[in-house]
């Protein structure tokens, strides 16, 4: 099965993801920051990661400029999830080395149609 | 919504849009035409179809069959048929339109736009491959609300998101506010054209490929065979039908033939006596001091833009046989086209002669 990790500072929303996923046939690990998800990729890495921009302690951002640096860390597709909707914060996430940028709000139809786009599912 | 009502409506969209509309679509009648009513100051449904029932209501019953056939439509629907478009069609008829360089596609129920913008995407991705090509894509669609739209390339943020790849919306729109705006360019590739699929559309041309996705299914058998068999007509040998994932010209019509492998494409079936189109090329050719004369385009391929007057004598042949019994099936006579080519050639030559 394989694993998505889910990276929102809302429990609501990591709660909504993780339905959805769990739906497509996901394992689903969650992370609150991305200091939090970073340790978690260290554990295991995952297949996917969704990403939510801002959090504290950690951003979306900073997390996966170091994620990409990590060994196996280019492995992962990588989905932005965000409220950030503007180009240029889009411009600078597929510059960064994301796979997929999903502007908030987000449901099931949107996510499945992102997944697809990447080859997850 | 009482029995008689629900009758009367029924009869009056499949006369007025060939829709089918089954016993159990109550729900859907309501929820689209209590809009409806409520834009014309109409209280009820029962006064819609009150109002409808009578003459003078030409903006109502428009409005009807508009919100009745309207579909939700996103970018790469489906997939596979772009997959086909990109993979199959466009590489086969790159080689073998190598000579007139001009491949015509139409999107027979073009909806808010997103399927002609799609395959325009996806030849601007191949750039270097169709640069050298004419492509006319053509969007028609029964509803002239949703063509505005399609016209104007504004989308929500919603619809950018359905099956459009991000780096899609990076290259090929620009952000208005909460709008997303397809680029001129591609608007510029699309031309779109209000268009009934039950009247004649023998006017439009020859087109390499049509798509004819999720709209047979709303109409019934001998309509579906009617379309089906007009489309025939519109197709060279070596062009493309594409329907929906969920229909088939199995039973239908025996004009065109599943191309193995490939799920909702459809070719001309190779024995009807079609020829392919670098052969008709030649063929017209033998025409030319007749077609020569309007100022546009080969004997066979109108260009839209072009007005009716201009079209070329073997399209106003069809176009009158067609116009003079629009509901039956026909078939394309070419004996008779042959016949008429001839006269005019003989013209052709008097007037020649006269000098």
């Amino acid at each position: 099965m394989k694993q998505c990790l889910v990276v929102d500072d809302s429990t609501v929303i990591r709660k909504v993801a993780r339905r959805i996923l769990e739906d497509m046939g996901f394992e689903v690990v969650e992370a609150a920051d991305g200091q939090q998800a970073l340790d978690a990729c260290l554990n295991k890495m995952p297949e996917a990661v969704l990403l939510d921009w801002n959090m504290p302690v950690m951003d979306g951002m900073e997390f996966l400029q170091k994620l990409r640096t990590l060994e196996a860390g280019a492995a992962p597709v990588v989905v932005f999830c965000t409220t950030e909707n503007d180009m240029s914060h889009i411009v600078q996430a597929m510059n960064a080395g994301a796979n997929e940028y999903i502007m908030k709000p987000f449901d099931k139809e949107i996510m499945e149609a992102k997944f697809q786009e990447v080859g997850l599912i | 919504m009482i029995t008689s009502e629900y009758e009367f409506l029924r009869g009056f969209l499949k006369s007025r849009s060939g829709l089918v509309l089954s016993n159990e679509k109550q729900y859907l009648v309501e929820s689209r035409l209590v809009p409806v009513a409520r834009r014309h100051d109409l209280a009820s449904l029962s006064e819609l179809i009150n109002s409808l029932r009578k003459p003078g209501t030409k903006q109502l019953q428009e409005d009807v069959v508009e919100a009745m056939t309207t579909n939700e439509s996103f970018f790469f629907r489906d997939k596979t048929p772009f997959e086909h478009f990109k993979e199959e069609m466009l590489p086969k008829l790159l080689e073998k339109r190598a000579a007139r360089k001009k491949i015509r596609i139409w999107c027979s129920a073009a909806s808010t736009g997103q399927e002609p913008y799609s395959l325009a995407m996806i030849l601007r991705e191949n750039k270097i491959k169709t640069s050298s090509y004419q492509f006319d894509i053509l969007g028609t669609d029964i509803s002239k609300e949703v063509l505005d739209k399609a016209r104007l390339g504004q989308y929500s943020q919603f619809e950018v998101q359905r099956g459009l790849p991000i780096q899609m919306l990076m290259k090929y729109f620009t952000q208005q506010g909460e709008i997303w705006q397809v680029s001129n360019d591609l608007r510029a590739m699309v031309q779109w054209k209000f268009l009934n699929l039950l009247e004649n559309f023998s006017h439009l041309g020859e087109f390499d490929i049509v798509f004819c996705r999720n709209v047979l299914i709303y109409f019934d058998q001998p309509t579906k065979i009617d379309i089906l068999n007009r489309l025939a007509k519109l197709i060279p040998a070596d062009g493309y039908l594409v329907l929906g994932a969920a229909e088939t010209v199995v039973g239908l019509t025996d004009q065109f033939e599943p191309v193995p492998h490939m799920r909702g494409l459809y070719r001309p079936k190779q024995s009807a006596g079609k020829q392919p189109e670098p052969q008709k090329m030649a063929n017209s050719l033998k025409a030319e001091p007749i077609s020569a004369r309007p100022a546009v385009g080969k004997p066979h391929v109108p260009s839209f833009s072009s007005p009716a007057t201009n079209t070329p004598a073997t399209q106003n042949t069809m176009r009158t046989n067609s116009a003079s019994a629009p509901d039956k099936p026909q078939k394309f006579d070419r004996e008779k086209l042959n016949a008429s080519l001839d006269s005019l050639r003989r013209l052709n030559a008097q007037s020649s002669n006269k000098g």
